[in-house]
């Protein structure tokens, strides 16, 4: 079961996933090295892959509000994390789902570093604490995208029912 | 049932005959603008055809735009080899539109768009930058997205999966006191609004004040909408859009207004009377912890910024050139200027105003993002403090996660670099005064 390996606040903004002075790095594959970077301690157990894939990070409200900088989304997805928080900004919720990472919107979800969380198709519930938190489901448009396999992959398949050429 | 501007635009981009909020459609697009991130949405553009055996070709490239301004000129291989690339692919793609580091046509993008005519009331904008709201202030439905999304519109020619978004209606009335303006408003609303009270809508504005603001004071206003949260920002367009287009940014042909019906829907309506509206600060670590300029008065000050496409233009650089003529920088504070575009730059040489700043002892720095996001210029020292006219104040913004950022307007900002510590310019140095 997925453990929890940090907890922030509401307000997390872009700037402190990935801070602007890396932007020049665009990517995808390059920018996990830098998640996280004024957090010297997180960061270090990052790149020391001392943090299992699928672990969560849990967020408050409005998470990866500012900047519309898509390096927020890859530098997560390259570490294979898990975001749970009560309430995503628009542009990072988006690009989320453009690039896969797997973020999960469960308004008042609490929980400390070490609980272990199980995430249900309606619900995230906290195994350590005993609370269960619903989840608010994505628009069906937006997860037309992620049954697609990403953006990428969505807009490819759109590509070619309009212009034709191959399926890739 | 009326639609609100937002409603009617996207009604329009997507070919029906109304839209409600909450309905997702995919509108055309009808300019799709991106900086330094086209490197990246250049990857995955290709990546979206690889495959396909069709040739990687935009679907429009006279509705694409791409603007250097993140690090201008480059700081660093990596950047200046991004930059050429860019560069390659522009000329390749037939992308006109296009405004390199130079000192006659470039500047900020979201000061570069509404110069060059390049928006217009009606439009749907795209950008790879979040403060794309800006272009709300000539009546066009303007949003920030991802990179990955940019390369499917570049494809496509449509944003997917767009959500109309329900509407807050600001009523602003009243006249602003003197050293008081519209980044103290955007701010005050912000501040009561929080950092997420607009998220995923749209904020159209109203009232006697916004009528007879100018296009300059509407940029600043729809620009830090996005601090609120906001999809859009918009200020429906009137004489003073047209007025613009006309004057400013040489458009000739007739330009359509799209207002609001009189019985569209809003979620919520502010009432806001600026008439006894206080300098307004955001203080750190968040855009939405507002306080009047009193409450930190006497808060020493290590860097002054004046600029960026919040508060770069010619307006704001005549306000600090007033209060800084004939005055110095304090002597242990720094005061940093960034014009918001080389048009901006070369009208405030003409003015006189560069030379008032140069001569109080700011530095004054090219047209560009400068110092505003930390990755180029500019950078705090650790447990420093900046009081900015920009727009974010997140930890680490300046470039160091130990440094305080203060937002203000460019008054409090002149005003404050003569004393060396934040200042209320109704009291201290200003115009004329001290």
């Amino acid at each position: 079961m997925p453990r929890v390996v940090t907890v922030l606040g509401d307000d997390i903004s872009t700037d402190v996933i990935y801070p602007g002075r890396y932007m020049a790095t665009v990517l995808p594959s390059e920018t996990p090295q830098f998640a996280f970077a004024d957090h010297a301690e997180l960061n270090a157990k990052l790149k020391g892959k001392q943090i299992p894939p699928g672990s969560v990070l849990v967020g408050g409200q409005n998470f990866g509000c500012g900047s519309s900088r898509e390096q927020a989304t890859s530098t997560l997805k390259g570490h294979e994390l898990v975001i749970v928080a009560s309430s995503f900004a628009r542009i990072f919720l988006q690009n989320s789902i453009n690039l896969g990472l797997r973020i999960v919107t469960a308004p008042g979800i609490e929980a400390a570093v070490g609980d272990e969380l199980e995430l249900e198709a309606d619900a995230v519930v906290n195994r350590t604490s005993g609370k269960r938190y619903p989840i608010v489901p994505l628009p069906a448009a937006r997860q037309a995208i992620i049954d697609a396999g990403g953006l990428i992959a969505f807009t490819k398949r759109r590509l070619v029912a309009e212009r034709g050429g191959a399926a890739g | 049932m009326g639609m609100t501007v937002a409603e009617k635009i996207l009604a329009r981009a997507s070919g029906r005959p109304a839209t409600r909020a909450g309905d997702v459609v995919e509108p055309a697009v009808d300019l799709a603008m991106s900086h330094e991130n086209a490197a990246l949405v250049m990857n995955q553009f290709r990546a979206i055809f690889e495959g396909t055996g069709l040739e990687a070709k935009p679907w429009d490239p006279t509705k694409i735009a791409v603007i250097f301004d993140h690090r201008v000129p480059a700081e660093s291989p990596k950047t200046a080899t991004n930059q050429k690339r860019i560069r390659e692919f522009v000329v390749l793609q037939g992308i006109e539109r296009f405004h390199d580091v130079r000192g006659d046509t470039g500047g900020i993008c979201h000061q570069v768009l509404p110069e060059y005519g390049y928006v217009r009331p009606g439009q749907v904008v795209v950008g790879t930058d979040s403060h794309t709201t800006s272009h709300g202030a000539l009546g066009a439905f303007a949003f920030g997205i991802g990179a990955t999304e940019m390369a499917s519109v570049w494809a496509l020619g449509y944003a997917l999966n767009i959500e109309v978004p329900a509407t807050i209606q600001v009523v602003v009335e009243g006249d602003f006191p003197s050293h008081v303006g519209p980044k103290d408003l955007i701010l005050h609303l912000i501040g009561r609004l929080t950092a997420q009270g607009a998220n995923f809508r749209c904020i159209e504005f109203h009232g006697g004040t916004i009528r007879r603001m100018s296009t300059s004071g509407r940029l600043t206003l729809c620009n830090m909408t996005v601090e609120a949260g906001a999809t859009a920002g918009i200020v429906p367009a009137d004489d003073e859009t047209l007025r613009y287009l006309r004057e400013e940014a040489g458009v000739e042909e007739p330009t359509a207004l799209v207002t609001p019906d009189a019985d569209a829907t809003y979620v919520e309506t502010i009432h806001i009377d600026v008439g006894k509206l206080e300098p307004q600060i955001a203080c750190p670590h968040t855009v939405d912890n507002v306080k009047p300029v009193g409450a930190v008065a006497g808060q020493r000050v290590d860097q002054i910024v004046i600029g960026s496409c919040t508060n770069g233009r010619l307006d704001d650089l005549a306000v600090a050139a007033d209060i800084l003529r004939g005055k110095k920088v304090a002597p242990r504070t720094r005061m940093l200027v960034f014009p918001a575009s080389a048009r901006i730059y070369a009208q405030a040489l003409d003015k006189g105003y560069v030379a008032d700043l140069v001569r109080a002892g700011a530095v004054v720095m090219n047209a560009g993002c400068g110092p505003c996001l930390g990755v180029h210029e500019g950078a705090l020292g650790d447990g420093e403090v900046a009081l900015s006219t920009t727009n974010r104040n997140f930890k680490g913004r300046m470039g160091n996660p130990t440094a305080d950022v203060y937002l203000c307007s460019p008054a409090v900002a002149a005003a404050s670099a003569v004393t060396g510590v934040i200042t209320d310019p109704r009291i201290g140095p200003r115009t004329g005064g001290n």
